[in-house]
């Protein structure tokens, strides 16, 4: 896929999920393998003491020509990687439109509130048709069971990157993608990580 | 694995986060020294410097405050070198003393203040400026407006610094510094600098004298011309520019990450030939003759900034003071109530001011749509409160603190500090605090209340700090207490790093900045040696904590002092190590017929257990839990238990 085929210009992704799900280190990864190929990439989220067991987002502006706020505006995001299913609910509301799209992992965390009893976690179906319901098209894996079985939980966000790639809506590649990932990471953990991309992309195509 | 800001050569294009584009200008720039303390949003540029230092000529270190880190990089000015200094806003403040006399003293190498705000205190305890410290103290003020500026306008911020003598600040805000876009490189120079501080020459020679602010007013006369010559620079600067229609109906003033949002707002809601866009990366002092360029354009101007007004106050000032030739405006921003005055911006936030002036209808998403999906987020999204991590010592500590408090019965209370620690005030940390302010106030508000029991106050009083708190502000306050014979009990919660910013090392560790190894000042020694009654615990073993903090209450004189020490769960050397396998015994958790009423889950609630409702017992989410084991100790009916890992 070329650059120019970009669906929209520029094209916003918001990845989403708890902190410590490995949100930042997921962004930055697709980022990276979008500025390999041309594209201008401008990617806008917080840490520090917001992210201890707060909801997190990553903006991604992805565009052919120019760099972008780094805070998408309201009701603009064209997909929505949600590393948790709540929080592809909780960003839709604000970022949402009818041509959205969104890839969840059903994996719950539960929020401190639902643990102590004060609040309820909806069941996983009507996540699912939720998200549907506000959404144009949407995907859904269990990323963190496929990780868990990979030995590690941590690895559900390549994952999520994986299956993002599957759903081939942005000029992604396993190549760039290895390159980008034996820049950032020792080399032990390279191949771990190309397995779990590999994965994430079977979860979508199968 | 690599190192890109060292390795990326001239002309490549690169994904940078806002602060590695500063350090990688810093180091394009040639800088030797740079110090700094770990705050977020701003400590990767340090990060990434001394990752730099492995490899360059370059001498970077985490400073014990930002005080003593302008003092260290001021040193380096001094001797003739380019020097840095990093620090979230807060540092400026306790900075802010040197920083005065630093102006007036001036500098030789180029030296420039890094502060990187955090509009919105997403990760503060407060929305302070630093902008206003340049007015204040007479320094010259670049605010980049992305991320390639960010990079290069440090390179520009040096050799300014550098031709007028006197420190540059360079300012950063959150949406910059932790925001990440496209970065084209320039060349890395060759490092061949030798530093040599001269001090022999006359009394007021600025090159080779003595450094110093006096005589004061012949310096501060000085230090205002050194700004005039500034601004001479700034009315060709490339930073500042221009886009949009000859003569708009509307001028927007803007800078930083304002300009971005600001760029976005007009491109929503189509008006690219109705407003102008006037992006300013020299805010302090305001070039004239280009302001007068630009207000002379439009009737009607809005200054887009976040939190409390400067620019909007000094492009007025400026606007009086031309208003013969530039005519009467009509001014929007702060003061009209176009652009809020607390919190941070963002492109629909200017959206919205730039409708209402010109009469523009825009929605952000369609009605029906929006409300929907606020329906369905009220009903199935709850809310997620920030909690201590899985397996954090913290949760422990201010478990034990808070029972003991409890029990003890004479409505004591904790001061607390800046840290991931501060959340003790929130739920999670069961309110435990019930002061927090800044950095080692704890320890200095505790040191105020335990001299109160001559009017009648009989509460205990304790001071809750971390160990790079410590170092950095609590020990002023501490040797204070002891002298003046106040009564607390200080509890150092000790993790070993300056955990929430990334685990920097700090002085009570084995390591530097670069990852050599330092000299350690040993925290239960320096306690002593001020003459404090010491005690450590592990915060893990609830009961032994317990007990030590029952005795130090009873203990009604004197500054006790409480180690805490049990390394953060997130470290490096412990991240996914689990210390015990935790299971809940499921024929003995007795769920809400426990008289307990299931404390794990609605009282300690550590995110790694669950309560599941229909089998009416606690679980454990494997997933989540870090295997500290905390949880098998308050479990009253022993059905938590803990297998250590081999």
């Amino acid at each position: 896929m070329e650059k120019s085929e970009l669906s929209y210009d520029p094209y916003n992704v918001i990845i989403t999920g708890v902190g410590g799900q490995g949100n930042v280190l997921a962004s930055r990864v697709l980022g990276n393998m979008l500025t390999e190929k041309g594209l201008q990439v401008t990617i806008g989220e917080t840490f520090g003491a917001s992210q201890r067991g707060g909801s997190v987002m990553s903006h991604l502006r992805i565009s052919a020509a120019s760099s972008w706020s780094p805070q998408i505006p309201k009701g603009k995001a064209h997909m929505v990687v949600a590393l948790e299913p709540i929080e592809a609910i909780r960003v839709l509301m604000n970022y949402g439109s009818p041509v959205a799209k969104a890839l969840c992992n059903t994996r719950p965390i539960h929020p401190v509130g639902v643990i102590s009893g004060e609040v309820s976690y909806p069941t996983p179906d009507e996540l699912k048709q939720w998200v549907k319901e506000l959404t144009e098209k949407a995907w859904f894996v269990n990323a963190t069971d496929a990780a868990m079985q990979m030995g590690n939980p941590i690895f559900g966000n390549i994952m999520m990157i994986g299956a993002l790639a599957g759903i081939g809506e942005l000029p992604m590649e396993r190549e760039d993608f290895e390159m980008v990932i034996s820049r950032s990471m020792p080399s032990d953990k390279v191949k771990a990580n190309l397995s779990a991309y590999d994965m994430g992309v079977k979860m979508i195509r199968q | 694995m690599s190192n890109l800001i060292l390795e990326g050569k001239k002309g490549s294009r690169h994904l940078l986060m806002g602060n590695e584009a500063i350090a990688r200008g810093a180091l394009e720039a040639g800088v030797c020294v740079a110090a700094g303390y770990p705050g977020t949003p701003s400590s990767e540029i340090i990060e990434t410097l001394s990752d730099a230092s492995k490899e360059r000529k370059l001498y970077v270190e985490w400073s014990v405050n930002e005080k003593v880190a302008m003092e260290v990089a001021a040193a380096a000015s001094f001797a003739g070198l380019r020097s840095m200094c990093v620090m979230k806003q807060n540092g400026v403040n306790v900075a802010s003393d040197f920083l005065l006399h630093l102006a007036y003293s001036g500098t030789r190498g180029g030296m420039v203040l890094v502060p990187c705000d955090d509009p919105e205190a997403l990760s503060s305890a407060n929305e302070g400026e630093s902008r206003h410290f340049a007015k204040l103290v007479e320094i010259p003020l670049l605010e980049p407006g992305d991320f390639q500026e960010a990079k290069d306008m440090v390179k520009w911020a040096f050799e300014l610094s550098e031709e007028i003598k006197s420190l540059v600040m360079l300012r950063s805000v959150t949406r910059l510094s932790h925001a990440s876009g496209s970065v084209v490189f320039d060349e890395l120079p060759e490092q061949d600098t030798t530093a040599h501080f001269s001090h022999s020459g006359a009394f007021i020679d600025p090159v080779e004298g003595p450094m110093t602010t006096l005589p004061v007013t012949w310096r501060h006369t000085q230090l205002q011309e050194k700004l005039q010559q500034a601004v001479s620079k700034f009315e060709e600067s490339p930073f500042n520019t221009y886009t949009g229609p000859q003569t708009p109906e509307l001028l927007i003033i803007t800078s930083s990450a304002c300009h971005l949002y600001s760029k976005e707002a007009i491109d929503l809601i189509g008006v690219k030939d109705r407003v102008g866009l006037l992006k300013l990366g020299t805010t302090w002092p305001l070039p004239p003759k280009l302001m007068q360029q630009y207000l002379i354009r439009a009737d009607k101007i809005l200054i887009v900034e976040e939190v409390i007004s400067f620019l909007e106050d000094n492009v007025k000032i400026l606007a009086a003071e031309l208003a013969s030739k530039i005519g009467i405006k009509t001014f929007f921003g702060k003061k009209n109530g176009a652009i809020p005055t607390a919190g941070e911006l963002n492109p629909d936030l200017v959206v919205t001011a730039i409708a209402k002036i010109l009469g523009i209808n825009y929605e952000a998403m369609p009605q029906a749509y929006g409300n929907r999906a606020k329906a369905l987020a009220d009903l199935g999204a709850p809310g997620r409160d920030l909690t201590f991590c899985p397996g954090c010592p913290h949760r422990a500590s201010f478990w034990t603190i808070h029972n003991v408090l409890q029990m003890d019965n004479r409505e004591g209370f904790v001061c607390g500090d800046i840290g991931c620690y501060s959340l003790a005030m929130l739920p999670c940390g069961f309110g435990t605090l019930k002061t927090l302010h800044s950095m080692g106030s704890g320890a200095g508000l505790a040191s105020g209340f335990g001299k109160l029991k001559m009017f009648g106050m009989d509460q205990p009083v304790v001071a809750t700090v971390g160990d790079s708190t410590f170092f950095h502000a609590v020990l002023p306050a501490f040797i204070n207490a002891v002298h003046n014979k106040s009564g607390f009990i200080l509890i150092i919660l000790d993790n070993s790093g300056t955990a929430m910013t990334g685990f920097q090392p700090h002085p009570g560790l084995q390591v530097d900045a670069k990852g050599d190894e330092a000299p350690h000042i040993d925290i239960v020694s320096v306690c002593e040696a001020i003459g404090a009654k010491v005690s450590v615990c592990d915060p893990f073993d609830i009961q032994h904590t317990q007990q030590t903090l029952f005795e130090l209450l009873e203990d009604k004189e004197g500054v006790k002092v409480l180690v805490l020490k049990q390394i953060c769960a997130l470290s490096p050397e412990k991240k996914a190590k689990k210390m015990y396998e935790v299971e809940i015994d499921e024929t003995v958790c007795l769920g809400e017929n426990c008289g307990c009423n299931r404390m794990c889950t609605r009282v300690f609630k550590c995110p790694g257990l669950i309560w599941d409702k229909e089998k009416g017992v606690s679980t454990i989410d494997e997933v989540i839990c870090a295997g500290c084991g905390v949880c098998a100790s308050i479990c009253p009916a022993g059905a938590i238990n803990k297998k250590e890992v081999a």
